[in-house]
Order: structure tokens, then sequence, then C-alpha cells
């Protein structure tokens, strides 16, 4: 249990440095994406089914849509 | 000269930050209302889902406020959005067979997931803004997949007015026969069946309707906006 916790907040400092580092935008929210997903799958392992479910739906798939459809209208690399 | 003083501030900022939180024991019981809640609320509102009996039972009002900034949003992001854009058929390249009969196959199976969600809020985890926010992750995919089709305008209108209008309703309700708005009226019946909890599972699904018609209207909008 433990190390699987461990692995899984590993996993998530990861990726939050990842999408402040990457230059391609895409990537980024896909990374934050990730971050999201993974925070859902904490707190279902820390006994908050609730949170993970509004977490997983609403931090992984609508938000990351929402800036994918944001950076389409705008640039794909930061410069 | 800028940066030492910035440092000495953050410094500064930390230790009172960390001083005050000192004092403050970690881990353990700070006030009796989440005791009471835990021991009686299953008794007092008969949702077994005690996050349910708090969320829309003991702490009504403030679910009503959250309703509230999310439809705030929504309207704002439609004025902003739709202001000078036409309601023209744009020509839109179709998606590839893979992702169409995907969106197709995936879609009822998705919002039958959502509505499960959300009537099942006070037995089960989850509740209206989860299974709403499932049933607009399902809208997304019909946006991304089966391009030419789109909700109308109209019904989820229609599904969002009369889902914030049944929840005022019934909080004016518990007014008319009892004490306090939101008063929970209606007959508690056998606990962790679906007609159970009394005005709970309709106020839920009345969140369900709404919560999940503002955000498809949302990402209708936005998509609308970046054809």
């Amino acid at each position: 249990m433990i190390v699987v916790v461990s692995f899984l907040v590993l996993l998530m400092l990861v990726a939050a440095v990842a999408a402040s580092v990457f230059r391609d935008l895409i990537s980024a929210v896909i990374a934050a994406a990730l971050v999201s997903l993974i925070a859902s799958i904490l707190f279902y392992l820390l006994q908050a089914p609730d949170v993970a479910m509004a977490e997983a739906a609403i931090g992984a798939a609508l938000t990351a849509a929402i800036f994918i459809i944001a950076i389409r209208r705008t640039k794909r690399y930061e410069e | 000269m800028r940066r030492a003083v910035a440092i000495l501030l953050l410094i500064i900022v930390a230790l009172g930050i960390s001083i005050s939180l000192e004092k403050i024991p970690f881990g353990t019981l700070k006030t009796k209302v989440g005791k009471y809640y835990i021991n009686e609320g299953r008794e007092e509102t008969g949702a077994v889902n005690i996050v349910t009996a708090v969320v829309v039972n003991y702490r009504g009002f403030d679910t009503l406020g959250e309703v509230t900034v999310l439809f705030i949003a929504a309207i704002g992001l439609g004025a902003v959005l739709r202001a000078g854009v036409g309601e023209g058929t744009k020509k839109t390249e179709s998606a590839s067979l893979v992702l169409y009969t995907g969106c197709r196959l995936l879609f009822p199976l998705i919002l039958v997931f959502g509505t499960y969600i959300f009537i099942h809020g006070h037995l089960t985890p989850g509740g209206g803004f989860q299974g709403g926010a499932i049933i607009a992750s399902g809208f997304l995919l019909i946006y991304l997949g089966c391009r030419e089709r789109r909700i109308s305008r109209t019904a989820s209108n229609l599904a969002e007015s009369l889902g914030g209008m049944v929840f005022v309703l019934i909080g004016l309700l518990g007014l008319v026969f009892g004490s306090y708005f939101l008063l929970n009226f209606l007959p508690k019946g056998t606990a962790n069946t679906l007609f159970s909890a009394g005005i709970i599972p309709i106020i839920y699904v009345a969140i369900g309707f709404k919560v999940g018609s503002e955000l498809a209207s949302i990402i209708d909008n936005l998509i609308e906006e970046s054809q």
C-alpha cells in the first residue's frame, strides 16, 4: 500500500514538474491532466470516492478538453 | 538588494505560517459537528452516504450557492463567447471511423452511468455534481466524434432552468411544510433503498440535470467559438 502510494505521489510530482517545463502546450495539458488523474486515484485510496469521481471527471477530462480547445485558438508552442 | 528583501520577506511569512500552524493539533478532532454527522446523519436524513447527507441536507444552502456560482459562470461564458458568433452552419471535417463508431457506442453507456451516479447519490459515492460532470464528458465525446451533431440549445436551457427551479422550489416547500428552507419534509423511508432519504434524491437529480447541461453548454460554446 505505502509503496503504491509513494510511487503515485512520485509520478504526480514528475507530471507536475513536466507540466510547467514543457514548451509544447498540448503536452503540458496532458501532463496536468495526469496530475489530476493521479490525484483522483489518491483520493480513492484515501477513502474519498466522492471527491475522486469529481476530480476524475472535471480535472482530468473536462479541464483538459477546455485547455486544448483554447490552445487550438492560439499558439501551440511557448516562446 | 531587492532579491534579498524578497527572500527575507518570504522567510518571515514562512515563519509566521509555521508558528500559527504549530498550535493546531494535527489529525485530531477539532469540532464536535463532524462526529455528530457521522453518528446521527444516517438516522436523521435517511441517506446512507454521509457525504450526500452533509452536502444536500445539512449544508444544502451552501450547495445552492455552489450551483449558482456554476450557473453564473456558464451564463458569463455564453454571453462573452456567443456575442459575435452567428448561428450559421459551418463545414467541419468528419472524425475518423474509429472515433465515430467508438463515440456512438460509448455515448449511451456514459449517459446511463452518469444518470446512475446521480440517482444513487444517497446510496453510493457520487451525486449530482459527479454525475453531471460525467454526462458532460459524454457530450464532449459526441462533439469530438460526431461533429455534425449538436445538442439542442433549447433542451439544454430547459434542463438547466428546470433543475434550478426544482431545487429552489423544494427548498421553499420546506418553508411551507415546516420551519426552515430546505427542510427534509418527505418521509425518510427505509434506509439503503432507492426511494429513501426524502428530498435528497430529488435535489440530486435536479443538480445532476443542471450541472450536466451547464457543463455541456460550456463545451458547446467553446467548440462553436473555436471552429
